[in-house]
């Protein structure tokens, strides 16, 4: 795998229009509840954060399945929906919370990348979420802090 | 499919959530949300009905694209009887709650009779419940919503509920969802309130789809690009959200200072969407957090402030420390300039406050306004006041009187009647600046002539939401004109008017008019949902719907008489900026307007009208 999601919190206004396109990408319906971004509103921080499956390189999701149903595919954990027996063990290793039990089909379900083209991505009007290289996910975020590096003469140097 | 063809009936006398079948065929002459909702209330409603008595009922309406994809298709609508108008009154909200709604796989919930002590309906998808509310009546929004989350373990409820003044019959209490979104005007809340209900919370996870998707998705991608192509919905709205407005209506002369007395406000620029990204001199942050959007939105308008922790409306008060919903226009408008108070800080306390409590704080601020005349000239004294100094300008006062109204003080019971029972109670009817008892909102009718006609003739009491000529007569959409004539006025009130009555039909947000046309809007609503819904066909659901709301009104009781504006604004000249030496020339308009809409010179809709539309 090349690119990742990279979620930039301070762009998001709570819109939801990823997880709207999350659960039309796999439901067919709009339907956040089965979505697998979630948006947090911390309302009395005035602060909204979308969150999701990093894709761990040694996942611990995939690890603990007892039958498989989790694969890598080219870095991307992939639920088969097939294999699964909806025993929640996922749901426990994973330290993020990002897999979870889905009443409606009695599988997990997690974020697969849409198969290389996230629909939350697309449809998030902000970009603070992009589908972006791997690699440099946290490029802005060093030019960010690179441009308040001081490097004046320090008075008591 | 769009509509979740299902809604809900509450007997709040019974304790009974009942569902029922959608009447489809209503549907189609309807749409949803405003227009259908109204449809089911004048059904089943007396016209004459006492708004506060246990026969008049209370709706909650979703439109049929609430909750799918479609950029701010986060809408819902409360239409009810309203108190302080005695006519229909229809509010409309953003938020999450809408949303939820339907995707618990309801239209609307009806809510009749009265329960015999406090309750609050809790849904969570097919099943509805009725609980006691004994707890949280006498508590705020903000409580409310905190508490039904703890007790029932659910922080995924989006919840809507009223405050203490909605539960005290003060007359203009909103709906408030999510903390701080509001079904705002009219007292909607108070009806609620007369009802014992405090509150709705609901959790919905049964899914929403559409007629036909491939040309859903076609037609919102198309939509949602030109949203991001226009510079008012793209950089002007995120950035400074409506408060873009300020200084742009105060630079024509048309923002209403000191009840309506001037039409420009010296101050303007501090309580300005510009002076909320300003860092404050006490703490070195600026008023305003962040934007944020409702649900689905992509233009993202709300404001998230936080108070200035030293500021004296709340130095001893943590609890308001946080962040949460900031100045709009109209609250900037009717808590600052109105009341002339130039203190950005105080204006936000207070909005905190209307929306803790679920006050409209259009009607809040215009009625403090007005209470501030009557002190002036003497006949409101110390001795109603309570002891506050009411006087133009004061923040102390504003801030006082704010408080009053939520803590039902003698004084605050006074200021819950409205602008209009007030000065009538004192003796000076003229200081109200209301029409059918709602007060207008911050957009001065001899400054922006259209707006006038829009007051005079707006279905729920003095509102701009029902047809924003603004957009025309400042901005230049979708064409400009001239906001200080009246030619061409009529029938510029009327098209936006139809065309404003199926938008709040659909679910969709009227703000997506500032960058959509109805050639816009009219793909989105035709692939969701069945049946022809061509811009030609919404045109007409939206005068149908228009007409319908007119009838009620009539047959309630107002007549032609009642279309008027305040004697302020018909004869006392503006005395500065650009409409300096005008009045507004409502009479020159309001014939045309009856005549275009096919009305008879006494303002009621014809035979002729009332077949053509399928209301006769």
């Amino acid at each position: 795998m090349d690119k990742a999601l990279v979620i930039d919190v301070g762009k998001c206004t709570g819109c939801r229009q990823c997880e709207l396109a999350c659960s039309y990408e796999h439901t067919g319906t709009f339907n956040p509840a089965r979505s697998r971004i979630a948006v947090f509103d911390f309302h009395e921080k005035g602060r909204f954060v979308p969150y999701t499956c990093t894709q761990c390189d040694q996942a611990w999701c995939q690890q603990v399945c007892p039958v498989g149903a989790i694969t890598n595919e080219d870095g991307v954990k992939v639920v088969d929906a097939a294999t699964c027996v909806g025993c929640k063990v996922c749901t426990i290793a994973c330290p993020f919370g990002t897999v979870n039990y889905e009443p409606a089909t009695g599988k997990v379900i997690k974020c697969d990348l849409c198969g290389g083209e996230p629909a939350c991505a697309a449809a998030c009007p902000t970009e603070a979420i992009v589908f972006t290289d791997v690699s440099v996910q946290g490029f802005e975020k060093m030019r960010a802090w690179a441009e308040k590096t001081d490097t004046a003469p320090q008075a008591n140097a | 499919m769009a509509w979740a063809k299902r809604i809900l009936r509450v007997n709040l006398t019974e304790g009974t959530c009942k569902a029922e079948p959608l009447n489809m065929d209503w549907a189609m002459d309807y749409l949803g949300q405003r227009g259908l909702a109204t449809k089911y209330f004048v059904e089943e409603v007396d016209p004459k009905v006492d708004p506060l008595s246990p026969e008049n009922k209370l709706i909650m309406t979703t439109g049929p694209l609430t909750g799918t994809g479609a950029s701010t298709a986060a809408r819902y609508s409360v239409v009810t009887k309203g108190p302080l108008t005695n006519c229909i009154a229809c509010s409309n909200s953003g938020g999450y709650f809408g949303a939820e709604l339907k995707n618990a796989g309801w239209d609307m919930i009806i809510f009749e009779g009265k329960a015999d002590k406090p309750v609050y309906l809790v849904i969570d998808d097919d099943e509805a419940e009725l609980h006691d509310a004994s707890e949280i009546w006498g508590t705020s929004v903000w409580h409310t919503d905190d508490w039904i989350k703890e007790k029932h373990q659910e922080p995924q409820f989006q919840i809507a509920a009223i405050g203490v003044p909605g539960e005290n019959g003060v007359l203009f209490s909103a709906v408030v969802n999510n903390k701080h979104r509001a079904a705002g005007r009219s007292g909607v809340g108070t009806v609620m309130g007369s009802k014992n209900l405090k509150a709705v919370a609901v959790r919905g996870t049964k899914g929403i789809t559409v007629n036909d998707p491939e040309a859903f998705e076609k037609a919102v991608n198309d939509a949602k690009a030109v949203i991001a192509g226009n510079a008012v919905t793209h950089e002007a709205l995120p950035t400074y959200g409506t408060q873009v407005l300020t200084n742009i209506i105060n630079e024509l002369g048309a923002l209403p200072t000191r009840n309506a007395q001037d039409v420009q406000f010296e101050k303007a620029n501090d309580i300005s969407g510009e002076a909320m990204h300003e860092p404050r001199r006490t703490d070195g942050k600026p008023n305003l957090v962040r934007n944020a959007g409702c649900f689905g939105c992509t233009i993202a308008c709300g404001r998230i402030s936080q108070i200035d922790p030293t500021h004296f409306s709340v130095k001893d008060k943590p609890q308001y420390h946080h962040a949460s919903g900031g100045v709009e226009y109209e609250n900037a408008w009717a808590l600052g300039a109105d009341t002339g108070v130039g203190d950005l800080e105080a204006l936000t306390y207070c909005n905190y406050r209307c929306n803790e409590h679920a006050l409209d704080p259009i009607t809040t601020g215009a009625t403090i306004a007005a209470a501030m005349e009557l002190y002036k000239i003497g006949a409101l004294t110390d001795e109603d006041t309570g002891g506050i100094k009411m006087e133009f300008g004061s923040a102390e006062a504003l801030v006082a009187a704010v408080d009053a109204i939520c803590d039902g003080t003698d004084f605050g019971k006074l200021l819950g009647l409205g602008s209009k029972r007030l000065c009538e109670k004192f003796g000076h009817p003229d200081l109200s600046m209301s029409v059918k008892g709602q007060e207008f909102p911050a957009y001065d009718p001899r400054g922006i002539q259209g707006m006038g006609l829009t007051y005079a003739t707006s279905n729920r009491g003095a509102c701009h939401l029902r047809s924003y000529t603004v957009a025309s007569e400042v901005l230049g959409i979708p064409e400009k004109t001239d906001p200080l004539v009246t030619d061409g006025k009529a029938g510029l009130v009327k098209v936006f008017q139809d065309l404003t009555a199926f938008v709040d039909s659909s679910g969709l947000c009227i703000f997506t008019t500032f960058a959509w046309s109805a050639e816009d809007i009219a793909p989105q609503i035709d692939a969701a949902c069945e049946g022809d819904w061509s811009v030609e066909n919404l045109m007409k659901v939206g005068e149908r719907i228009w007409n319908l709301e007119r009838k009620f009104n009539l047959d309630a009781g107002m007549t032609a008489e009642d279309d008027t504006l305040p004697k302020r604004i018909l004869k006392e000249a503006a005395k500065t900026g650009p409409a300096k030496g005008l009045v507004n020339g409502l009479d020159k308009m309001l014939p045309e307007y009856y005549e275009l809409r096919g009305w008879t010179p006494q303002g009621v809709p014809t035979e002729e009208t009332l077949s053509r539309l399928g209301l006769a």
